[in-house]
């Protein structure tokens, strides 16, 4: 590479290159290696989740069926049904969101928008950060302290949902904030000085630009809750009911503790059934998530950037 | 109608911006704000529309009458004020909806649902702001599709849809292209039959293209405040007089 300075090509200038040197190519090593990287970790988690599909999906996809989705549990593998549990997590997901939803929302807002930046709302502000981070177990302790034995709930799906809001309220807080923050003051500002009051500001304006952020944060936190089993275990939620949840009141199971018991058994036909229910688990959370995808996409149009 | 500022103090925090102002602005007239940036052109400006009650550390005192109304008064609803004293800001910033509802809001919050109504505001103020047609064709397109100049004029419908008598303009051309700001320069020229307008500007030439009155600002101190031509031909003060022959700022 030097050399091509050193060799006057036609006249005594030197010919310009542009090819790297010294510590460019230092630079671009780096570049490249981390690309590399990259590349490889990414790999890694793809091919991890296809094994773990592919594992799931030749162990149960025989197994899925009609009967499977509308029987209920039994004893004997080929006869048991995931009709129950299905239902206790739809249940599930339905009651805490319309708890978590709203208050994580509004929390979220009254933050951003009203409180004022003091040492009592930095306090708040770290907690919740702290909230995001306690184990899941730990709420489910909560939830059977406070719903199912000072409240008198018992192990009901109202309990359930109760716990399981509390557990997602910091996700929803924390999007529904990281979302406010992204909308321009100048947004504000041009409400306000056609004298909008704050609501009408936050409503008409922040609101609106920031849907499409708070959603996908609600969906996101919503697919974790029903992943979830230790809170459900602690609780009292059970492995086995007989029918599947009426009322907010009723007893009920949820897929995941469905799954891990069946998981738990030592015959290989309820391990089937296992992989058969994960499969019906992951097609929950894969039509929520392109529920999301799809509000999302309603909201921005709205929206007019 | 007559605007009034009586010993205006501003300050954010423990920095004092302003440092006393009084002045008085007739009907109909248009008056720049002129000086060195950080004067404290915007900070006064915004004190006429209670902007600065936005900011936390913003403290206003003294005094500034409206109609003979202290604004100011604990009893004075400051959205009232504010739909009464418009405001277009430096940067255009038009709301992320279409064309037609960003000139529809204003009387939207104000409870206005009369669709017929609403639509002939909104043509009435577009026009009003020389936009109408350029679009008229495409009212439900989204405000961000226009140019710069385009999407400061529909700002200007904006704040003309509601009625205000005041118009407060905190350099409203210092983003645009020279054809742009010569638009807005004659709408200036134009909206003075109908409001009174407070237009801050660095911009010499714009001060005394398109204002009545000037007024000169240096370090939160109204130095001198005169007829246009007068100050710029023949300024009393030598801080004036450095500063419009571009001895400093
Ligand atoms: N939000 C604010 N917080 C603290 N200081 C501010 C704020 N806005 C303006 N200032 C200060 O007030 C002074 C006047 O600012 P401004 O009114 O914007 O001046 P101008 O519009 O004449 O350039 C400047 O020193 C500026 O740093
Ligand atoms: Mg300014």
């Amino acid at each position: 590479m030097e050399e091509t300075l050193e060799k006057p090509v036609g006249n005594k200038k030197p010919k310009m290159t542009f090819e790297s040197k010294g510590r460019t190519v230092y630079y671009q090593m780096q570049d490249r290696i981390f690309k590399y990287f990259a590349l490889a970790a990414t790999s890694l988690g793809l091919i991890v989740l296809v094994l773990l599909l592919y594992s799931v999906f030749e162990n149960g996809f025989g197994r899925l069926d009609w009967d499977f989705i509308t029987s209920l549990p039994s004893k004997r593998a080929s006869k048991a049904g995931i009709y129950t549990a299905w239902t206790g997590t739809l249940w599930i997901m339905f009651l805490t969101t319309i708890i978590a939803f709203p208050i994580g929302v509004s929390a979220g807002i009254y933050l951003e928008e009203y409180s004022s930046r003091n040492r009592m709302a930095n306090l708040i502000e770290i907690n919740i950060a702290n909230l995001a981070g306690v184990p899941s177990i730990i709420y489910g302790l909560l939830g059977l302290e406070v719903f199912a034995r000072f409240l008198n709930l018992g192990a009901s799906v109202l309990t359930g949902s109760l716990t399981l809001a509390l557990l997602i309220l910091p996700i929803i807080i924390v999007s529904t904030r990281e979302a406010i923050k992204t909308v321009p003051y100048t947004l504000r500002e041009a409400s306000f000085a056609l004298g909008a009051s704050k609501w009408q500001t936050i409503w008409n304006q922040v609101l609106p630009a920031s849907v499409p952020g708070i959603i996908t944060g609600v969906i996101l936190a919503i697919s974790r809750a029903i992943g979830e089993t230790a809170p459900l275990i602690v609780i009292g939620a059970l492995t086995y009911v007989p029918f599947a949840p009426t009322s907010p009141m009723d007893e009920f199971t949820v897929m995941p503790i469905q799954i891990f018991n069946w998981v738990s058994r030592p015959q290989k036909a309820f391990a089937e059934n296992a992989a058969a229910a994960i499969i019906v688990l992951l097609s929950i959370t894969f039509v929520m998530n392109a529920i999301a995808v799809y509000l999302r996409h309603r909201s921005q149009k709205k929206v007019k950037w | 109608m007559k605007i009034e500022a009586n010993n205006v103090r501003v300050s954010y925090g423990s920095e004092q911006v302003l440092k006393g102002i009084t002045m008085s602005i007739k009907k109909n007239t248009v008056t720049a704000f002129i000086g060195p940036s950080g004067c404290g052109k915007s900070t006064f400006l915004r004190c006429f529309n209670r902007m600065n009650d936005l900011i936390e550390t913003c403290k206003v005192e003294g005094e500034i009458m409206i109609d003979e109304s202290d604004i100011y008064h604990p009893k004075v609803n400051i959205n009232e004020l504010r739909k009464s004293v418009g405001m277009v800001f430096q940067k255009p910033n038009p709301f992320p909806k279409s064309i037609f509802e960003n000139v529809a809001y204003g009387l939207r919050i104000n409870g206005v649902t009369n669709k017929k109504y609403i639509e002939e505001k909104v043509e009435w103020a577009i026009k009003q702001a020389a936009l109408w047609d350029e679009v008229k064709d495409k009212l439900k397109k989204s405000a961000f599709a226009l140019s710069g100049g385009q999407q400061q004029r529909l700002c200007i419908a904006r704040a003309l849809a509601v009625e205000p008598s005041i118009l407060l303009m905190d350099e409203p051309a210092s983003a645009l292209d020279p054809i742009s700001t010569t638009k807005i320069e004659e709408l200036i020229y134009n909206l003075k039959a109908s409001y009174t307008i407070i237009i801050v500007t660095h911009n010499m030439q714009q001060a005394t293209r398109t204002s009545d009155k000037t007024a000169f600002f240096y370090m939160g101190d109204l130095i001198e405040y005169d007829d246009t031509r007068t100050l710029f031909t023949n300024p009393k003060k030598q801080k004036t007089q450095n500063y419009i022959t571009g001895r400093f700022g």
